[in-house]
């Protein structure tokens, strides 16, 4: 053994693993033809009742299912299922997130007859553990990352959480039915989003009234379409690839 | 906090890397942190230690070398540093900057290794 330590290059991403898995995850979302939805806010912000409504209302013309994260609890899981989708809860005891690995054997399921049909889908959500920091990291193989902000969380939230708001495709603004009652500044509001994350789209819903949730829904149709569009193209462009 | 398990990947794929050269130890591990990575250098250092205890990287050094965002700004067509994260903007120019090229990194650079 030589005494002096030799520096040697070497170029690895600490969460190669978890985007392997992740790739694996797209690649079998694409194949499959299932467009798949993340949702990271805070806690109670609202992603289980957005989601509760979004699998009722859109489960209406689509096979929809949902896996939700949390720390303990089957909670949300009996929430969503009164939905009538699939819903499998993802209990991670104490991780704060969700990584691409606990997607998939959420999937699976515990055994080969309870494993997910993805081919039997169209659109899956996942549901991330309510926290505005480590869900960042991890890519999960979503096509979509949504990020929630109800209006009584303040409308500097993107400015104290950049990083997960630049992080996702489209912020959605919760519970608007109370935002006169608790004055929410929507002006303030939408100049922060878009400081940390320039051109992000915004959604304005109420789960409670049902407000913005038609636009909800075409905007999500049209993503789907778009998407449509791009692999018809590059199946022309590259036949067979 | 999630730095422990970012530890945990991180001690793992260092110890892949260090048996691919050949090391019998390694002495320092070469780390580039960027601000956009949603992991917080105190506390991944802090971490480090525990994951890394009862592994060949025990007593190792996790040296971080932190990057700044760095955006392509469609309006000044270059690549740019930005005002501040609260303002992801072409700190040149002003313009919003919607394509960040730097500044997501976790990602080992280097060992350094006895053979």
């Amino acid at each position: 053994m030589s005494q002096e330590p030799r520096l040697v290059e070497v170029r690895r991403n600490v969460l190669k693993q978890n985007d392997v898995i992740a790739g694996e995850l797209r690649q079998r979302f694409r194949q499959a033809g299932v467009y798949t939805v993340s949702l990271v806010s805070s806690p109670g912000s609202g992603k289980t009742a957005f989601l509760e409504k979004t699998l009722s209302l859109l489960g209406r013309s689509h096979r929809v299912a949902a896996l939700v994260g949390d720390l303990a609890t089957e909670n949300d899981a009996a929430r969503l299922r009164r939905s009538q989708a699939p819903v499998r809860q993802i209990t991670t005891g104490t991780v704060c997130h969700l990584e691409a690995a606990m997607v998939r054997s959420a999937l699976e399921g515990s055994n080969a007859l309870e494993a997910w049909d993805l081919d039997e889908l169209d659109f899956l959500f996942i549901e991330n553990v309510g926290n505005l920091v480590c869900p960042s990291s991890y890519d999960l193989g979503e096509n979509l990352r949504l990020v929630l902000l109800s209006v009584t969380e303040g409308e500097d939230k993107p400015l104290k959480y950049p990083t997960i708001f630049n992080s996702a495709d489209v912020a959605v603004v919760t519970k608007i039915d109370l935002a006169a009652a608790v004055e929410f500044d929507w002006d303030s509001a939408l100049a922060n989003i878009q400081a940390v994350r320039p051109n992000m789209q915004v959604l304005r819903v109420s789960a409670k009234t049902g407000e913005g949730l038609d636009e909800w829904q075409r905007f999500l149709q049209a993503r789907v379409a778009e998407g449509a569009l791009g692999k018809l193209a590059l199946d022309v462009a590259f036949p067979g690839v | 906090m999630h730095e422990l398990s970012i530890a945990i990947s991180l001690v793992e794929g260092a110890q892949e890397e260090a048996a691919k050269h050949g090391a019998a130890s390694v002495s320092a591990v070469h780390l580039r942190l960027g601000p956009l990575s949603g992991v917080v250098k105190e506390a991944l250092l802090f971490s480090y230690d525990l994951a890394a205890e009862g592994t060949p990287l025990q007593g190792s050094k996790l040296i971080i070398e932190e990057t700044a965002v760095m955006v392509f700004c469609a309006a000044c067509q270059g690549r740019r540093p930005i005002r501040s994260l609260q303002s992801i903007c072409c700190a040149i120019c002003n313009a919003p900057a919607t394509e960040v090229v730097q500044g997501r990194e976790l990602e080992v650079v280097a060992l350094e290794i006895r053979q």
